[in-house]
Formats: structure tokens, C-alpha cells, sequence
């Protein structure tokens, strides 16, 4: 068990203050300390918004890249460096929206990397404008009207595709939160965690609005049973299952396909030359006199 | 006999580059150098396409064929224009042409009972024709066939025989075109087929990539060639690609992707965070002509504008233009050896005649180490920060998880520390120097560009890239006529060297687009005065005849 003042740092914090950010630190922060991570053993990459700011406040590596490009930069770090914990930080509309081409197809390749993702139903950033999970109708600051489409579904999605760790937390619980990223980060493959995280100063509802409808998943759910994980999955918009979803470690991962195997890469030796002399050898053609002067 | 130009034309799927691949590879074990091209349409069957052989002469394309060697009646009028008066005329040739009229679809179909056979009749038959042993043929098919059964091999041998002696019944006596052995051992390779190699042999360990031509075969190299122990991922897009790459780097493996025009559009976002973050990355941009999907498989050098000036805000980046395979071993080994020593993405501009054009080489080596390692000794510091000041603007660079040094690599404009910074006074300003500096010190370490009998020469071609064979052909073409042409061939293209023209030297630049970016870059950063710009934009690679043409005011000869 690491305390979490180990994963302190000193850089100044731009969060509005209350925002429920610091609970989902909070509990990453205990999270990582049960698991004996130590902060050079994480590497935490994010996007652009005020959830990708987080690791900038959590003491590990850091790479905090492109707006929606988290995804394809953790799966290479994972890939490059398999003992790093690798896990992404980052906001509804950088994984959801611009990003989230990358999030399908990393559903696909199963990497070795925790996705959290602070769900807030908005841009906040941006100062309010609609995000992928905006509920029909709601008004924000660019759909002045409402929003006239649909929420992205995106948790029943990740059961669809193949995602081999499913789950929602709340960012209000930070006990409850801290359990569900302790199995998220132990999971062997790709965890997502949609984390309801309320908007305090874009949002359109209060931490009470999320309260009411952050329903715990029943103890005896399967996280195995797949169909079951969809129907809880599909209780959003309405209400919020929290827990884990649907697990499996059936699938191989995406660092399964490497052979050079645990070793970082920058520790691998160089490349055997006979190898890159026989390559070159290919290339050489040579004259056979013996045949010219055939028929 | 030197200098004979072979174009095999057909329609995609017909097997023209079977036949092709027989012929150069009988000239070759026959000891005559060959330089093949070819020039197709973007589609998997039909239309008009061409594989040109240029058998002892110089590594760079021709235009006009002196053997026309025709799959079908349509494609023999679509290139009819390209063979020069006298050439020799094979295959299915239309009515009213004299030549050497043969039908292998029916010859094949009439004595094996398969039209497949169609291919490997050609083959002997345009053997005949250059006058090679019809048992070299024999032996390169029964190389290329050895996996399949004998009785297979066996057919095609008879086949070869049968197209051989077809064409020999039907060739006047001294005609045809007998050729000589030039060298042992040549070395065949296309630049893209060296570009994976140099990459493995410099440390080379991930690639992403997304399929576009020209550039795809550098990716499907790695996954064909697991022993080259690069981890290759095929992207959902480019977006990931470049942004894996740059990530993988930035934990510590040499890496690389490639891509063409419209892939390279959708990276500039990620080249600027290679820039922002300092991070080493490798890119190949394998041109071909644009706007948007363009000529997907012509050739073109239209991105040289957009390598330059790609991605938002301001850093530094490298970047180098092969010529030829050994350009290619030497410069992808040297744009991983910069990437890491200046912390910068470097871009190797190539090209779909250097993705697909074999050049006949003497020699071709790739060096025996990688560069040193760019990452720093972890236990050297007490404390770490990843974006330090230094006197070069090069700092320290540790990888994500080398050491307990913890390493934080940011897009923002960031502290020495790398976390986000807003400070306006100092911090940024600082910053953009750092960056900027190492640019200034790359500079001085940038190639000249290669002279080629420039001593006494009155007029000066400048050219960058794929074009340097063409150009020396020009130069040498010229010579012959009386004109005291040289030429400046550039590999190195940005950032340019300081370099000062000579008086009196009348300069032109030749390149592959519309509007002359090469000759603007010289314009903004040179004192080069030019007198000309040679600008070659219909899809084809740059050829000495239409270079020739300008400077000597001629007719330019025709181009299918």
C-alpha cells in the first residue's frame, strides 16, 4: 500500500474548485496506492480538456498529448513499454467525439491499458457546447435550442465490440470508485470506466441529479453475462449502473502479438546483422555465364 | 548495342509484370544491367499499363521504347505513339502493322489448354528478341516456379522454349538487338525495398502506418519480415498512426511511419506535437500528384511545400530526398541518427517511381551499427526535467519509464519540468528559442548539394529527389550536343545549407509540380539567381529527353 502522498505533485491545479475532478483523482490516487504502483511504473496519458489536466496532478510519467488521440498514443506506450501501467485520462468529448474512431478499434485490439473516461455531459473546456453524451433536448451554450441527436451509447458499444472490461463509476463515491479502478487496472486487456463526473460550472444538472440515478449494479450480476451487461448498459440516459459491467480475459491482447515480450523496447539488443545481410544478399543477382551460351 | 528501352503493355491482371520480372531478372544473370519502372492506372484489372525496362543505360526512366511488347490489341494502340520509328513491334499488334504478330493467349490456349501460360510465352519470346539464351530464361522461371510441382515448372520451361522460338522463326536474321555483359554481380533493388532495411539496421523498432500508395509497401516489408524485429501496426487511420509512432518514441523506441499526400494531411496535427514535444520520429511521405486522391499510382514531387511548412506553429524538422537505393540506405539511417540527436521529427520524401522503379547497382551497403542511442544516462541527474535549457536547445532525454526519473512530455507550451505553463515572460519565449536553436545548429551539418560536371559548365540544372538519373542523362545529352550543362543535385532539402552560386552560371531548376517549390525555397533562402524553372507535372517521372528538350528549345517527344 502506497500512501497518496506519494503521488503528490506541485503543480498548481486548474480546476474549478469542488469540481468533481478531485474525486476521480482521489480515487485514482488510492487506487494505484493498493495496487503497489509506484509512480514510475505508471505512465498516464491524456487529450486536451480540464479531465486530460489530470496528469499533470498525479505524480507518474506523463503524456499528455492531441485532443482525442489519447487511445492510439497508450496503446504504442503499452506496446514499447509493457511494464508500464499505462492509463488514459480524459473527457467525454476527447474519447467519445474526436476520438472516438480510436476507441473502436482499440476495442478491437484489446491493449493492455486502462481508458477512464470523466463523463460530463458537456465541453467544458469550451465554456458549454454539447458533448457525445448530452441527453436529447438539453440546452447548452452552442444548441441553444437542445440538443436535436441522440447520446452515444458508448458502454453497451464497448460490450458489442469486444471490450474485455466494462464498467461505470461515479464520481461522487470516491470509496466505490477506488474499488472499481483497482480491478480496472487489474484486469489483463482493455478497461473502460465511463466515470460520471458532474459539471459544476457547464453542466446541466447537479451532483443531486447524478446521485438519484447512480444505481448500484446487484451483487449478483456476472460481469460474464454479456446480454445482462448490455440491458444495464442500456438503463442510460435514464439511469446510471455503477460497478463493472462485463469482464472477460478470453481475448488476446495486443501486446500478445509482440515476440520481444516483457523487455522495453529500448532495452532489446540491436538486430542480429547476419539477418540484414542475408536481406541484402537477396538483392544481388548474379551473372551465370555457364548459361549463356545455350541453345 | 547500349541503351535499349523495352516497354510490355497490358491491362492490369494481363501479367505484364511477371513478364517484366523474367526479363530483367535473364538480363541480370546474363550480366547486363537493367533499370525497370512502371506506369499503371489506379485499378486491379483492365486499362492501359506499361513495365519499361531500360536494359544498359543509365538508372532513370525513358519514354519512348525501342521494343513494344503488346498483351492486347488495345494497349498496343494506346503506346503505339511511345515506340520510335524503326522499334521493334511484338505481340498482339493491330491488322496493319508490320512486326512480329503473336497471339500467345491462343498460342498458350491451343497447346496447353490454358491461356495462363500466355505470360511465360511473352517472356521467351521478347528473350528472343534481345537475343539472351533461352536456358537463362529457363533457369530464372524455374527460381521463380520452384515451389510448384514439376509438372507445372516442366510446362512453363516448354512454354518459354515455344515463345522463344516463335519470335526467333520470325526475326529477320541480325535483327533484334544482341547485348553485352557490363558487370558480375548487380544489385536490384527499388529505394522502398531499402528503406525497411536501413530502418532495421539503424534500431528501428515500431512502425504504424495506414495503407496509401505509394507508401504501403515500407509497412507490409515488416510484417512480411518479422526477423527485421520491427513491431508493425496497421492503423485504423493516420491519425493514429503518426500518433502511435511519436508515443512509442517518446517511450523510448526508435520509430517510424510513412504515408502519402493526403495521409501526410491528416498527420500535420501530430508532426507539431513531434515539434511541441521534442520527440524523434521518422517519416516517410512518398509523393504522388494531388490535389486530394489525385493520381493515386503516377508519380509527382508536389509535396515538397507541404513537408516544409506541414503542421501549425513553429519548430524545427529535417528533411532528406533519396535518389536511389543507396541514397535510401544512407538517409533513412540518417534521419533516424537526427531525429534523435535533435529531438525532431524528420520527413525522407520520396516518391511512386522510387517505391516501384529497380535500379541496377554496383554495390549496396547499410551501416554495420545504429546511431548511438539519443536516450540519456538516468543515473547522471539527481533530479530530472525532460525539457532542461542547454546552450544547444537539445536537452537531456529519458524515456517514459527508462528509470524512477519521472518524464513529463506535454503539447502545451510547457516548463523545463513540461508541465503547462502560461508564463509569458520567460518560460515561452525561452522556449521557442530552445526549439528554434536546434534548428540553427542542424543547419550546419546539412549536406551540399552533389556537383555533377559543374567545372566548367555555363548552364546549371538544380534539382531534389527521384530526378538525379534523368538529370546527369540531361546533362550528359547536352554535353554531346554542345552545351556545357552541369548539374546540383540536392538530398538534403531542409534546412538548406549556406551555399554561394557561381558567376556567370546560368541556373534552373527542374521538379517534378506546377509552381516551382523547389525553385521558391531557393528563392527564400538562397541567393541562387535563376534564370529558369523546369516544372514536369503529367504524372510522369522526370525523364532526361523532356529536360534535354527545353534547354536545347526542341520539340519535347512524346509522351503516351
Amino acid at each position: 500500500m502506497i500512501p497518496a502522498e506519494r503521488y503528490r505533485t506541485d503543480v498548481e491545479n486548474q480546476w474549478c474548485p469542488g469540481c468533481p475532478n478531485f474525486g476521480i483523482q482521489a480515487a485514482l490516487k488510492r487506487a494505484l496506492g493498493t495496487l503497489d504502483l509506484p509512480p514510475h511504473r505508471v505512465c498516464l496519458v491524456s487529450g486536451i480538456g480540464q479531465a486530460a489536466k489530470m496528469p499533470h496532478y498525479v505524480a507518474a510519467h506523463v503524456f499528455n498529448g492531441l485532443h482525442g488521440r489519447a487511445i492510439p498514443a497508450a496503446t504504442a506506450i503499452q506496446i514499447a513499454h509493457p511494464g508500464l501501467k499505462t492509463i488514459v485520462t480524459s473527457g467525454d468529448g476527447c474519447i467519445y467525439g474526436e476520438g472516438g474512431n480510436h476507441l473502436l478499434h482499440a476495442f478491437r485490439r484489446n491493449p493492455d491499458i486502462t481508458v477512464l473516461v470523466h463523463d460530463n455531459q458537456i465541453y467544458a473546456l469550451t465554456k458549454g457546447q454539447g458533448s457525445p453524451t448530452t441527453r436529447r433536448g438539453e440546452k447548452t451554450r452552442m444548441q441553444f435550442d437542445g440538443v436535436r441527436s441522440d447520446p452515444a451509447q458508448m458502454l453497451a458499444t464497448a460490450i458489442v465490440h469486444g471490450c474485455t472490461f466494462v464498467a461505470r463509476g461515479f464520481a461522487g463515491d470516491i470509496d466505490g470508485l477506488a474499488r472499481i479502478l483497482s480491478k480496472a487496472l487489474s484486469h489483463r486487456g482493455l478497461s473502460l470506466v465511463d466515470i460520471l463526473q458532474p459539471c459544476i460550472t457547464w453542466g446541466n444538472h447537479p451532483v443531486a441529479w447524478y446521485r438519484e440515478r447512480a444505481i448500484p449494479i446487484p451483487e449478483d450480476h456476472n460481469p460474464a453475462d454479456r446480454n445482462r451487461a448490455i440491458d444495464f448498459a442500456l438503463e442510460e440516459p435514464d439511469r446510471f449502473p455503477i460497478g463493472i459491467l462485463y469482464e472477460t480475459e478470453s481475448r488476446e491482447t495486443f501486446a500478445d502479438r509482440d515476440p520481444g515480450g516483457e523487455t522495453p523496447m529500448f532495452e532489446r539488443p540491436p538486430m542480429d546483422r547476419r539477418v540484414l545481410d542475408a536481406r541484402l544478399s537477396r538483392l544481388i543477382v548474379q551473372r551465370d555465364r555457364g548459361l549463356e551460351k545455350g541453345s | 548495342m547500349s541503351d535499349l528501352s523495352i516497354f510490355i503493355v497490358g491491362a492490369a491482371g494481363e501479367g505484364i509484370q511477371t513478364i517484366g520480372d523474367i526479363v530483367a531478372h535473364a538480363l541480370l544473370k546474363s550480366g547486363i544491367a537493367v533499370f525497370t519502372s512502371k506506369e499503371y492506372e489506379s485499378r486491379i484489372r483492365g486499362g492501359h499499363n506499361s513495365y519499361r525496362l531500360r536494359v544498359s543505360g543509365p538508372n532513370a526512366p525513358r519514354h519512348d521504347a525501342d521494343v513494344l511488347l503488346a498483351l492486347n490489341p488495345s494497349a498496343f494502340e494506346h503506346y503505339r505513339s511511345s515506340a520510335r520509328p524503326g522499334a521493334t513491334l511484338i505481340g498482339e499488334l493491330s491488322d496493319d502493322e508490320e512486326g512480329l504478330s503473336l497471339h500467345f493467349q491462343a498460342m498458350a490456349k491451343e497447346t496447353f489448354g490454358s491461356t495462363i501460360f500466355a505470360n511465360t510465352l511473352a517472356a521467351g519470346a521478347l528473350n528472343a528478341v534481345v537475343h539472351l539464351s533461352p536456358d537463362v530464361v529457363q533457369s530464372v522461371v524455374e527460381k521463380r516456379l520452384s515451389k510448384l510441382s514439376d509438372e507445372v515448372i516442366q510446362q512453363n520451361v516448354r512454354a518459354i522454349r515455344m515463345g522463344f522460338e516463335a519470335a526467333s522463326k520470325k526475326l529477320e536474321p541480325e535483327s533484334g538487338t544482341a547485348l553485352s555483359a557490363t558487370r558480375e554481380d548487380h544489385v536490384f533493388a527499388s529505394v522502398h525495398e531499402i528503406i525497411p532495411l536501413a530502418a532495421a539496421a539503424a534500431g528501428c523498432r515500431f512502425m504504424a502506418a495506414y495503407p496509401m500508395s505509394p507508401s504501403t509497401g515500407i509497412m507490409t516489408a515488416f510484417a512480411r519480415d518479422p526477423e527485421l524485429g520491427v513491431f508493425v501496426e496497421q492503423a485504423e487511420d493516420e491519425i493514429a498512426a503518426i500518433n502511435m509512432s511519436l508515443a512509442a518514441s517518446a517511450a523510448g523506441a526508435r520509430a517510424m511511419t510513412a504515408t502519402s499526400g493526403g495521409g501526410f494531411a491528416l498527420m500535420t496535427e501530430g508532426l507539431s506535437l513531434a515539434g511541441m514535444t521534442e520527440t524523434p520520429l521518422v517519416l516517410v511521405l512518398a509523393q504522388r500528384p494531388g490535389p486530394a486522391t489525385g493520381l493515386p499510382t503516377r508519380t509527382a514531387q508536389e509535396d515538397l511545400s507541404f513537408a516544409l511548412y506541414g503542421g501549425h506553429g513553429e519548430f524545427p524538422r529535417a528533411i532528406l530526398a533519396p535518389a536511389d537505393p543507396q541514397d535510401a540506405a544512407r538517409l533513412t539511417y540518417r534521419a533516424f541518427d537526427l531525429a534523435d540527436r535533435y529531438q525532431i521529427p524528420v520527413i525522407l520524401l520520396t516518391d511512386q517511381l522510387l517505391a516501384d522503379a529497380h535500379f541496377s547497382l554496383d554495390a549496396l551497403t547499410l551501416p554495420s551499427e545504429p546511431p548511438p542511442s539519443g536516450l540519456a544516462d538516468p543515473s547522471a541527474f539527481e533530479t530530472y526535467e525532460r525539457y532542461r535549457w542547454t546552450s544547444d536547445g537539445v536537452s537531456p532525454r529519458l524515456a517514459l519509464g527508462q528509470s524512477e526519473h519521472l518524464v513529463c512530455i506535454d503539447s502545451d507550451e510547457h516548463t523545463e519540468a513540461g508541465h503547462i505553463t502560461e508564463d509569458l515572460v520567460e518560460t515561452r519565449p525561452a522556449m521557442v528559442e530552445k526549439r528554434l536553436e536546434k534548428l540553427r545548429r542542424l543547419q550546419q551539418e546539412m549536406a551540399s548539394p552533389e556537383p555533377y560536371r559543374v567545372e566548367d559548365a555555363v548552364t546549371v540544372l538544380l534539382s531534389w529527389g527521384s530526378s538525379r538519373g534523368a538529370v546527369h542523362e540531361a546533362v550528359d545529352r547536352c554535353r554531346d550536343r554542345g552545351l556545357r550543362a552541369g548539374a546540383m543535385h540536392f538530398t538534403e532539402l531542409w534546412p538548406l545549407p549556406e551555399m554561394e552560386p557561381s558567376e556567370g552560371v546560368s541556373y534552373w531548376t527542374v521538379e517534378g509540380n506546377a509552381t516551382g517549390q523547389f525553385a521558391r525555397l531557393l528563392r527564400a533562402e538562397t541567393s541562387f539567381p535563376l534564370t529558369g524553372r523546369m516544372d514536369l507535372y503529367d504524372g510522369l517521372p522526370i525523364d532526361a529527353a523532356s529536360i534535354v528538350a527545353v534547354l536545347l528549345g526542341e520539340e519535347e517527344e512524346a509522351r503516351p
